[in-house]
């Protein structure tokens, strides 16, 4: 029997799960993209993937409000097209965790794809094998340690989430309560052992995350990444 | 323009020189001489397509792979079988997967048994790169540059990491496969002893400008041509 409701722990690991496949989807294509192809604009379409890695969670979370408010034009959209909003649900914790983590994994991508060899892919090309099949059996395969090592960053990052999380989904109890937020706001009513409790569960799927991926690259390093 | 005919006649500006090449082949064996950063790789990575002349002609068998303004012919589509410096072997593949790659599902694939028993890499099929030595992965990249059933062979360097023995066993080999398959083969070396040996005919090139070699003698082993490379 669980000394606390553990929605806490279902919700963060249902926004951080959502989350990282949006983010793992959207930087692998970025990050592809952006090591192969030369184009104009490319530093600050760069620096506008990074950017929420240098500004204040509450600035991140002040624009998904602007954005995704009910008076927000993404806001509006979504609501018109699917009729769901944004603001106060779950939804937009995943949006926030979102955003937050997309430099991470876009980081982590772009130097496990600059890490293959473009020989590589050229004697694919050479042997006459298409672009998309050179990536699904060459580039991705040889890319994905350092892919892998991005969605657990991601994933940590999504489930850990904050500042932007309280100010665009607030704190609902049962719908918007995720682990930061049941532990800061324990803390805040004098729960200590509350408290205390999601921070060893967090710490333990931090850890219990690394352990995983150091356990993995051991075991393939052997063939991965060496001639 | 003859069947089993490669042309080139192009120019292209590199940082220091402009390359500039202009020759004909027949499905004979050429080698590319001279000094590092003269323009050799490059003059293959043209002919394959991974690189792309500023002006000129390339063309093998009838088929344009590059003339001036033209959309260049894709990689994918110039059939040519390519051995890359260190062999590009696919580290994460297993030996009989490299060879593999470029096959399609249900194609006949009898040519690359007899490749295998030729090069002697029919017991190292399921080792992965690592497991090999330099001699085994030269004659795996040679079979994989092959399989694909290529009309024209392009080896950068393919001897430099081999010792003695090996290099003039896979230079046997090399022979034997372009007796049997009769295809253009250029390679790039260093080494004049290598080119000597096995070529039909040598173009010298550096800093981006080309001089081929005067034939002086004929005759030797394997029916080769032997050239005496006096070179500049």
């Amino acid at each position: 029997m669980m000394p606390y409701d553990m929605s806490p722990l279902l919700l963060s690991l249902k926004v951080a799960s959502i989350s990282t496949i949006c983010v793992f989807i959207v930087s692998v294509a970025l990050a592809r993209l952006m090591v192969r192809k030369d184009f104009f604009g490319k530093s600050i379409v760069d620096a506008l993937i990074l950017l929420p890695l240098v500004l204040p969670p509450t600035v991140i979370g002040f624009a998904l409000i602007v954005l995704f408010g009910v008076n927000g034009p993404l806001g509006i959209l979504l609501e018109n097209l699917f009729g769901f909003r944004v603001v106060f649900t779950w939804i937009g914790a995943a949006i926030a965790s979102f955003v937050v983590s997309l430099p991470l994994m876009y980081q982590s991508a772009l130097a496990a794809f600059e890490k293959v060899d473009p020989r590589w892919e050229n004697v694919g090309r050479t042997m006459g094998v298409s672009e998309w099949r050179i990536f699904q059996t060459v580039t991705f395969p040889l890319a994905w340690p350092g892919i892998l090592a991005g969605v657990i960053l991601a994933f940590a990052r999504g489930i850990g989430e904050f500042g932007a999380t309280l100010m665009i989904a607030g704190y609902i109890p049962g719908v918007t309560e995720t682990i930061p937020l049941a532990i800061y706001f324990a803390y805040e009513a004098g729960q200590m052992d509350k408290a205390i409790f999601w921070v060893v569960i967090i710490s333990a799927l931090g850890v219990a995350a690394i352990s995983w991926v150091n356990y993995w690259r051991k075991k393939n390093a052997i063939r991965i990444g060496r001639e | 323009m003859t069947a089993g005919m490669l042309t080139v006649n192009f120019t292209k500006k590199l940082d220091n020189f402009e390359l500039a090449m202009d020759f004909s082949m027949e499905d004979e064996i050429l080698a590319l001489i001279g000094p590092s950063g003269s323009g050799k790789t490059t003059l293959l990575n043209c002919i394959a397509g991974i690189s792309q002349p500023d002006e000129g002609v390339i063309a093998l068998n009838g088929s344009v792979f590059y003339q001036g303004s033209q959309k260049p012919l894709k990689i994918q589509k110039r059939r040519t079988g390519y051995l890359f410096q260190d062999y590009a072997l696919f580290p994460h593949l297993s030996v009989e997967q490299n060879i593999l790659y470029g096959t399609k599902r249900g194609s006949d694939l009898s040519h690359i048994t007899e490749l295998s028993k030729l090069l002697g890499i029919a017991g190292l099929l399921e080792k992965y790169p690592h497991q090999i030595s330099g001699g085994e992965k030269q004659r795996v990249a040679l079979a994989r540059a092959l399989a694909a059933k290529p009309d024209i062979l392009l080896l950068d360097e393919p001897f430099s990491a081999l010792d003695d023995e090996t290099r003039g066993r896979c230079q046997e080999e090399l022979q034997k496969i372009h007796e049997r398959w009769k295809i253009p083969v250029i390679f790039v070396t260093h080494l004049k002893a290598d080119a000597e040996k096995l070529a039909d005919r040598i173009i010298k090139v550096d800093q981006g400008q080309m001089a081929e070699q005067g034939l002086l003698e004929r005759g030797g082993q394997c029916g080769r041509q032997i050239l005496k490379a006096d070179f500049i």
